[in-house]
């Protein structure tokens, strides 16, 4: 499938009909995921304040993915010389700052009632805040050198350094003493979460990961045409 | 079940705003992303109608 895809030309041909098909599914996802979550009652403990985990949590496990893709992506662009795995790269960085972003802004807005605090520099929050700033880094570098190669390549080495923070995300409420809740989906022994909660937040998952797919297609696209609107207006500039 | 509570009570201050947070980082994602793409699709129109030549099949003129 991936070797598939790794062709410009069938790539553009596959994500032509599968964008819209993964925004339609979101829409329809994100829209079931929010019914059932503000339909299911309010928890004992944080009251109305849990039905900011159906928007947290999803961007938190996106921001952490499309840092695996850019990382992924990065990977091909470096070693094979890619170009599609570069221009995904590319595509993909914007969208994972914007991720991040929403997770830590929504963290936050549901830190304040829970924890007292907007902010507290514990290893999760700090570990997320360090992975926006390399997708920002990512996106400033690139930006800097004007030679596409180069700049390429330059990111691809940061967007592989920086793929040691995923772990410290993801580990950093075991590794740590933390302020932040430690994990409660995924982990041995099942979810902590009750069914009427975790249901409705699976679905956003999914929702997200739908819009995401869909969103980095397009961003791709986009990439592509750019490179080849340079391609052709350095043609048309030799001739 | 079936009924959609809304009423956020004390906590309203930190729930909507997430909301409001939330779509509107969407909106500016889908926004960026489509305009960019338009933009540059509508640029390879312009450079391969200014000089026409065989396609290489990623100019398929959807967003």
């Amino acid at each position: 499938m991936i070797n598939a895809l790794a062709n410009p030309h069938r790539f553009m041909a596959f994500s032509r009909w599968a964008a819209p098909i993964l925004a339609a599914a979101a829409v329809a996802l994100i829209a079931a995921g929010l019914w059932l979550g503000f339909t299911a009652p309010e928890d004992y403990q944080q009251g109305s304040t849990v039905r900011i985990m159906y928007i947290h949590v999803p961007a938190a496990w996106i921001s952490m993915f499309s840092y695996a893709c850019l990382g992924g992506a990065s990977f091909f662009a470096l070693i094979f010389r890619h170009s599609l795995a570069d221009a995904a790269a590319r595509a993909v960085a914007p969208l994972g700052a914007a991720f991040t972003l929403l997770a830590l802004i929504t963290g936050s807005l549901w830190g304040r009632p829970m924890w007292g605090a907007w902010w507290v520099w514990d290893a999760r929050l700090t570990s997320v805040l360090v992975l926006f700033l390399l997708f920002v880094g990512y996106i400033a570098l690139r930006a800097s050198i004007d030679d596409e190669a180069k700049a390429g390549r330059a990111g691809a080495i940061l967007a592989l350094v920086g793929l040691i923070n995923l772990p410290i995300v993801k580990f950093s409420v075991d590794w740590w003493n933390t302020l932040h809740q430690g994990e409660s989906i995924f982990r041995a022994g099942g979810s902590t979460l009750a069914p009427v909660f975790l249901l409705p937040l699976a679905i956003m998952g999914v929702g997200y990961m739908c819009a995401f797919g869909a969103l980095w297609m397009v961003a791709t696209r986009a990439e592509v045409w750019r490179r080849r609107a340079s391609s052709l207006a350095l043609q048309a500039a030799f001739t | 079940m079936t009924q959609l509570h809304l009423d956020a009570g004390k906590y309203a201050a930190f729930l909507w705003p997430a909301y409001a947070v939330t779509v509107a980082g969407f909106a500016w994602m889908i926004a960026a992303t489509l305009l960019r793409a338009r933009r540059w699709r509508r640029e390879v129109e312009r450079l391969e109608a200014a000089r026409p030549r065989k396609s290489d099949g990623t100019g398929d003129g959807a967003a």
